[in-house]
Order: structure tokens, then C-alpha cells, then sequence
């Protein structure tokens, strides 16, 4: 029986004093141990780091600072860091299977020379089963070789693996301006090489096919596409059967964006459960979110969805048409569908191009009947007056078409009082290659849209959510107090905004993170 | 195989006829040859003894132990060394002094002493072996050791067994010389 389970079992054990024998070889005192012979002795005989390699050599690419492991991959590590000693470790383990690892740890080199040394601890039995453990210095050799990626795009910068290609087939760029400030937010960007501008959409290119995947895959969760790719066979290495390819996702948005009035195909209507064929788009994420603003229902569509059958919007924000109302008398009181209230009225309403003019004054239903009040204004789409020819509409026998419909309050008088005197916040944008072909009309329509888009975010904070807005540094509030009653016009809160960091962009990306 | 002193000497029970006669005719008269019915046959590994003295494996039996006492005319105590129950291997003693296993504790060396009456130390034999008689032999004057037996163990036992000064003639200066004792 041992010992130790004679003590466990609580019987009484005399005390054992370890004695002291001399060492066989050199005859000093020393307490007894499997080999019988002191420490020294025993190293002079055995030298546990006997098979052990005192020189090995690593594969450094100087551009993008990673380490070559074989065969193919690239590990990117600094100089005595965590990542380069499980990598060198991991590179000495073959040779290192008979001895046990205890410490590792640098040792300083100079950074220039090349060289990184590594000083092991290790631990291995010897003779009659005395265990040693023992100090061991390896130096490893760095070779520069730069890696595939870096060579390929050292020969050629503009070389592309993978391309995706955003498109909208509507005539304004808003979803440009939105889905330019996700990608900023969430930094979805930042593996392109190259990001383009074109007509009705943007390019944007990668290095490697699975970034470019990851970025459709953003998108997709951002907005309802429809997707395909491509590839196109660049070289061919007959001997290793290696195929070199461009590939190319083409990603359509769909062409619904919010507000705008859709008259919905019967077929997607009836699927909806008979919504009302007028709709207005009220939100567009991964899915499009529809209200009928007659009946206040609303029903979503995701992307499958939509593209399996898909359809265009009858009118867009561009069309919209600016009313004055005259009174409101309110049907119903206000709900809550979907996150933001509504309620029914019926409204008395005048195109402000009419008022004065003529008495042209239309009776409309509304869902905005908590937010008018007679003498303001709003925007609105105006069916009177608007020459329709769609399909879908053709479609409805009898379908009766009211004579406006309503979208939103319009700020435009407060506009204008405070025109020039810009923001107190700002964004920042992705550095577009612009395409400046089509002259100065598209640039104008280009500062208008963007316009409208910062209003779009000021008017509505479900928008802010998933952007970063800054703090503008020029921006002087005026001294005169603000209006006298009723509305203000609506501004984006201090406590939203960002302190943006004033320095450089290296620098930023060493930091890790902005300081809010 | 066997163990044995002046008195007499043990063998075990798978020895022939044959073999214990040769025996009998190779040892003086008055040592007696005895063969024992024993379990342990390994008699070498089980008993070490000097001409008063027996250690014996604990699990021996009573005859056996009585034989002992009787035939070798020595006093039997059942012991361990070091908590290894083959004392016959791990130590080995004669009249002079003992040899036992290097990881003895202390209280078990003053314990043994104390039983066998010669001066014990701790050591080891044949570069490092623990197993001490399997790697000598020793009486009151000689030892043989194995061939790798290094200096410090040589020295270890020389002194131990007090054999720089066992020539025959020095036994008797020895005896005048008491007071002193060398020691390494």
C-alpha cells in the first residue's frame, strides 16, 4: 500500500525525514533521486535538448506583416506578440514531440535583423525516470517573400478579384446616401479597394471573393435585392490545376424607397389579404413595410416576396405636391401600427399652387390626422391632377382613385426662414470615384437629392438609428430665439450627436475605436 | 537463492539432491545446509543477515521463520526498507556495518541501526542502483562490487563496512583505537 493512501486512511504514520545520500558520480550530499546522482551530474550526462532544433526559418511578407504558414496561408502577426509564439510553436511542434514544453518567451532582437529568438523551457525524463527540465535558445531565420495577394496587387493595383455591382433602377440616389451611412457605421467597407460610381448605382471592388460575399451579404440584410454572380476565368495554370477568376455579383435593389405610392398588382394584393390597391411604402429594410392609408393596415414584404413578383411604384417623393390644409376633422383616434402612430381624419385641403388662385379644395382621407392642423401645411401626392398610366391600375375595373393623398408635413415655410444657415450636425461619406460624365444638370439633381436625404434624417429619428452623426465644428447657432408657437422645426438632438476625433486615419485604425 | 551465515545455510526447496550434496561437501562441518519448503523461494531477495542479525520479508511463514532462527542461530525480525518489502535485495549488512536502499528516511535508518546493532548508511551501487545487494556482495573483510560501481560508492562502502582497516593484523590494532571513528 502507499503511503499516501496509508495517511488518507487516517492511520497514524510516523514522520518521514528524507535522509541524504551521496551523488555516485561527484560524491556531494544531495537527497535522494531516481538517478541517484545531483543535478549537475546528471545534466553533464544528459542533455534533454538533444534532438531539439536550434535554427529554424520563417516566410515574412514586409508588406502586409504576416508570417507564412504551409502551404497557403498567411498569418499576420507583430513582432513579440501572442499570435507570433503560438505561431512559432506551432511551427516547432513536429520536432519538439518528445520533450514537454513548459515557459516560452523572446528574447530581444534588433527589429531589423531579421532574426527572432526563442528561449523554451523543457522538460523530459532521463535515465531511471528523474525528471529535468532545461533551458533551450532557438533562433529563428526570416526570409522576405511577399505573399500571393500583395504581389498580385503590387504588379497590378487596379487588379480586382471580385466586383459588386449595386443597382436602383429609380431616378434618385437616396438609397445611395442611406445605405452609404450603414456601411459607414458598420464598417462594412472596409476591405474594398476600389469603391465607383455609375449611373443608377455604385461599384464596389475587392481583393478576394469571400470579402465581396461578405458585403452582399450585408447589403442583403439591409435592404430587399436580388442577387447573381458571375466569374470570368483571368489565367489557368494547367500543371497545378489552378484556376485564377474575377467574379462579379450584380445586386439589384428593389425599386420601392419610402413614400412613395404604390397601386398594388391584384395578385400581390390578394396574397396581402385584399390591402387596399393604393398603398404607401412607410419603411424599407430587409423588408418593405406598406400601409394602407385608408384603412391604416399594413402588411410586409420581404425580399423573396417582392421579387417573386415584383412591381414599380406609381408615384415617387419627386412628385410630391405641397398643400395647405384647411381643416381636419378627425374619424378615429390615434394608433400605433408597426412603431409609429396614425390617426384617421378627414381633411380639407388646397394645392398651394391653387390657393388664392382658384377654389379648387379637395376632401381627402388622411392617416395623418394628429399631425395636421388647419392653416399648415403638407405633402402629398396629387391624383387629380396626375396623368396615370399603369398597368396595375388598368387591372382594377371601377377602381375609384381619391383625389390626393397626404404623405407628410412639410416644413418648407420654417425652411426657408433659417435657409443658409446650415446643420449642427454632419456625416461623413465613403470616398466615391464620382463619375463626372453627364455634366452639371446631374450634379444639381445630385446636391438636391442629398438635400432631401438630410432632411429625411432631421424629420425622422427611426432613420438616425443606424447612423453616425457628427458634431459640426462650423456651426454657429443662431441668437434669435426660436418660433413663437405651434411647430418647430424638427432638429436632431445634442445628446445624438458624435465629437468626431481630429485626427488621421492611421491613426484612427491603430486606436480601434472613435471616442464618443 | 540462498542466504546463509557461519552457522549455516538456507536454500530453497527447488534445489536437487545433487546440488545440496555438492554443498554439503564444498562447506566446513560445522555449517549446516538446509533446504526449506517456502513459498518465497527466492531466499536471496527475502532474508539478509549477518552472524546475529536477520531481516526477513514480512509475509514469510512462521516455520520458516523458526528455521531461520534455529539453523542460522540468529534473531529474525520482519522489517521493510524503505518501504520495499525485499530486504534481502535492498540492504545488505555484515557484522561490520549496512548498506540500505538511498531513499531510507532517517527514523527508518535509526530504527534498522538500532535492530541490527552496526553502524547503516544510506547509499548506492553500480552507478546509481538502488538495488544494493544485487549489486555486491560483502563479509566482515571483503566486498565485491559491480563493475560500474563508481569511486563515491566504492569510498561509501570501504567506509561503511570498514574495510580499509579489515587486514587481518589491523583487527587488532582496531580494538585499541577505539575512540575514534572515521567516517567520509
Amino acid at each position: 500500500m502507499q503511503m499516501s493512501d496509508l495517511a488518507a486512511s487516517g492511520m497514524f504514520l510516523p514522520s518521514q525525514t528524507v535522509g541524504s545520500v551521496l551523488c555516485c558520480i561527484c560524491g556531494v550530499s544531495m537527497p535522494p533521486n531516481p538517478a541517484n546522482m545531483c543535478v549537475r551530474c546528471l545534466r553533464s550526462r544528459v542533455d534533454i535538448t538533444e534532438g531539439l532544433p536550434r535554427h529554424a526559418s520563417l516566410v515574412y511578407c514586409p508588406e502586409c506583416r504576416s508570417y507564412l504558414q504551409p502551404p497557403r496561408t498567411w498569418i499576420r502577426a507583430d513582432l513579440e506578440s501572442k499570435e507570433l509564439l503560438t505561431f512559432c510553436l506551432r511551427r516547432l511542434k513536429p520536432l519538439t514531440r518528445h520533450v514537454r514544453i513548459v515557459n516560452a518567451e523572446f528574447v530581444w532582437t534588433e527589429p531589423h535583423s531579421k532574426r527572432i529568438k526563442l528561449r523554451l523551457r523543457v522538460q523530459r525524463e532521463a535515465l531511471n525516470g528523474a525528471i529535468l527540465e532545461q533551458s533551450h535558445l532557438i533562433e529563428f531565420t526570416q526570409h522576405d517573400n511577399l505573399c500571393e495577394s500583395c504581389s498580385r496587387f503590387q504588379a497590378n493595383p487596379d487588379q480586382w478579384v471580385a466586383a459588386v455591382q449595386l443597382r436602383q433602377h429609380v431616378s434618385h440616389r437616396r438609397t445611395f446616401f442611406h445605405l452609404e451611412q450603414l456601411i459607414l457605421r458598420h464598417g462594412a467597407a472596409a476591405r474594398t479597394l476600389r469603391i465607383k460610381e455609375a449611373d443608377r448605382g455604385v461599384d464596389f471592388f475587392f481583393g478576394n471573393r469571400s470579402h465581396a460575399i461578405k458585403f452582399v451579404d450585408f447589403i442583403s440584410g439591409s435592404v430587399p435585392v436580388q442577387s447573381r454572380s458571375d466569374k470570368q476565368l483571368v489565367s489557368h495554370d494547367p500543371k497545378s490545376n489552378t484556376y485564377n477568376y474575377k467574379h462579379t455579383f450584380s445586386v439589384e435593389i428593389c425599386p420601392i424607397c419610402r413614400e412613395d405610392l404604390i397601386c398594388l398588382p391584384p395578385k400581390v394584393a390578394n396574397t396581402l389579404g385584399n390591402l387596399g390597391p393604393l398603398v404607401l411604402c412607410t419603411k424599407v429594410s430587409n423588408s418593405i413595410a406598406l400601409l394602407d392609408p385608408f384603412t391604416l393596415r399594413s402588411a410586409y414584404l420581404d425580399a423573396k416576396q417582392y421579387w417573386g413578383s415584383p412591381f414599380k411604384a406609381l408615384l415617387s417623393s419627386r412628385q410630391l405636391v405641397e398643400y395647405i390644409i384647411l381643416d381636419v376633422e378627425m374619424e378615429s383616434s390615434e394608433i400605433s401600427v408597426g412603431g409609429s402612430k396614425y390617426a384617421l381624419a378627414y381633411a380639407q385641403v388646397a394645392r398651394v399652387s391653387d390657393f388664392g388662385k382658384n377654389d379648387n379644395i379637395f376632401t381627402v382621407r388622411t392617416h395623418l390626422g394628429h399631425l395636421l392642423n388647419p392653416g399648415g401645411y403638407a405633402l402629398g401626392y396629387d391624383l387629380y391632377g396626375a396623368n396615370i398610366n399603369d398597368f396595375e391600375v388598368d387591372k382594377y375595373k371601377g377602381l375609384d382613385l381619391p383625389h390626393a393623398i397626404l404623405v407628410k408635413k412639410s416644413y418648407e415655410e420654417k425652411r426657408q426662414k433659417r435657409r443658409g444657415k446650415g446643420r449642427s450636425w454632419k456625416l461623413k461619406s465613403l470616398n466615391m470615384e464620382i463619375d463626372n460624365t453627364n455634366g452639371k444638370m446631374d450634379e444639381e439633381k445630385r446636391a438636391n437629392d442629398y438635400e432631401e436625404f438630410l432632411r429625411d434624417i432631421e424629420e425622422n429619428p427611426e432613420l438616425r438609428f443606424n447612423m453616425s452623426l457628427y458634431h459640426n465644428n462650423d456651426y454657429q447657432p443662431s441668437e434669435i430665439a426660436s418660433t413663437v408657437g405651434g411647430d418647430e422645426l424638427p432638429s436632431v438632438p445634442l445628446d445624438e450627436l458624435i465629437a468626431e476625433l481630429a485626427i488621421s486615419d492611421e491613426e484612427e485604425s491603430n486606436c480601434g475605436s472613435m471616442a464618443e | 537463492m540462498c542466504a546463509g551465515n557461519k552457522n549455516g545455510l538456507l536454500v530453497p526447496h527447488s534445489t536437487t539432491d545433487q546440488e545440496l550434496q555438492h554443498l554439503r561437501n564444498s562447506l566446513p562441518d560445522q555449517v549446516i545446509v538446509q533446504r526449506i519448503e517456502e513459498k518465497l523461494s527466492a531466499l536471496g531477495n527475502c532474508i539478509a543477515c549477518n552472524d546475529h542479525v536477520a531481516l526477513t520479508h514480512p509475509d514469510l511463514d512462521r516455520e520458516t521463520e523458526d528455521l531461520i532462527a534455529d539453523i542460522l542461530g540468529v534473531e529474525v525480525f520482519r522489517q521493510t526498507v524503505a518501504g520495499n518489502i525485499l530486504v534481502g535485495s535492498y540492504c545488505t549488512f555484515s557484522n561490520k556495518g549496512g548498506l540500505v536502499h538511498p531513499h531510507t528516511s532517517i527514523e527508518d535508518l535509526d530504527e534498522l541501526s538500532t535492530l541490527l546493532q552496526v553502524p547503516l548508511v544510506a547509499g548506492t551501487v553500480n552507478r546509481g542502483s538502488e538495488v544494493i545487494a544485487a549489486g555486491m556482495t560483502v563479509n566482515d573483510w571483503t566486498a565485491f562490487c559491480g563493475l560500474d560501481t563508481t569511486a563515491t560508492e566504492l569510498s561509501v562502502i570501504e567506509s561503511v563496512f570498514k574495510l580499509r582497516e579489515a587486514q587481518p593484523n589491523m583487527i587488532v590494532d582496531e580494538m585499541r583505537k577505539s575512540l575514534i571513528d572515521s567516517y567520509v
